[in-house]
């Protein structure tokens, strides 16, 4: 299992990339940490997920 | 009364409150201000008093009257670049930081090249996709640096919603994370204050070679 902003999904062999497009989140607006590091977005088609693995998708939302 | 005074005496001013070992970090270090609005002016601000050796500071826009409400500029300085406004309020408060700044648009190919040499990095934008791609981008371009980003700071939302937050061993966020600026929620000095001084004293403990959080 694969936990992502706290939730167990089953997605393990899957890319970063391809459960960035059929998830609800903006692509354009987040910045994904894996294991305690951010994934830089060009690694996003290569990064396969693990059983095990811990994610959180960080969300911006405007105003500054 | 009207005396000049040395960087040598504010210097020692800032030591004898801060103490010299911290100072002597804070003064040697370098910090990025990516957006130079409500949450970016204020924390270059913070970050001079406190003695800051050298402010990066960076945003392509010029003071309007619609930034008066929020952000650290004065009604005379309306139509000037914000780093050139900014540069000036700091000069007034601390006349001995070296300040680096620039009007370009961060993009990809000159990152690296815009934020040469900052310790630490500041995410001080509007626009949402603009804080993830300056995120995106330095995790990408300049790995190993850390980032202090914000986001969610709209309305007037209690003041103890704002949190600083570890997502990371190099990102750090501040905020309450879900308050968006929109029709209905505007910001307001005092709630972007709170989260520019959170992202400050982040920045200060990162110095100090703390946790952030």
């Amino acid at each position: 299992m694969v936990r992502i902003n706290g939730k167990e999904y089953e997605l393990s062999g899957e890319t970063l990339a391809c459960y960035l497009a059929v998830s609800e989140y903006d692509s354009r607006r987040i910045a994904v940490e894996r294991n305690g590091e951010i994934v830089p977005k060009s690694l996003y088609e290569q990064t396969v997920l693990k059983d095990g693995d811990s994610l959180e998708v960080v969300t911006f939302v405007g105003g500054g | 009364m009207e005396r000049t005074l040395t960087k040598e005496e504010i210097y020692r001013a800032l030591a004898a409150r801060h103490g010299e070992e911290l100072q002597r970090k804070i003064a040697g270090s370098t910090v990025a201000v990516c957006g130079l609005g409500g949450l970016g002016s204020h924390l270059a601000l913070c970050l001079a008093r406190m003695g800051i050796g050298k402010l990066i500071l960076i945003d392509f826009d010029r003071v309007d009257l619609a930034n008066l409400h929020r952000q650290q500029y004065k009604a005379s300085q309306i139509g000037m670049y914000k780093t050139e406004a900014l540069a000036e309020n700091l000069q007034e408060i601390a006349p001995f930081g070296e300040v680096i700044p620039s009007t370009k648009r961060i993009t990809a190919e000159n990152i690296d090249t815009l934020l040469e040499g900052a310790d630490v990095i500041c995410e001080a934008f509007d626009r949402a996709e603009e804080k993830a791609a300056l995120v995106n981008g330095v995790f990408e371009r300049l790995p190993g640096r850390p980032v202090v980003a914000a986001s969610g700071m709209a309305g007037f939302g209690s003041s103890n919603e704002i949190c600083t937050r570890q997502i990371t061993g190099k990102l750090v966020l501040c905020g309450d994370e879900t308050s968006e600026v929109s029709a209905d929620s505007c910001l307001f000095a005092s709630r972007v204050m709170l989260c520019a001084a959170h992202q400050a004293h982040a920045v200060l403990r990162i110095l100090a070679g703390e946790n952030a959080v």
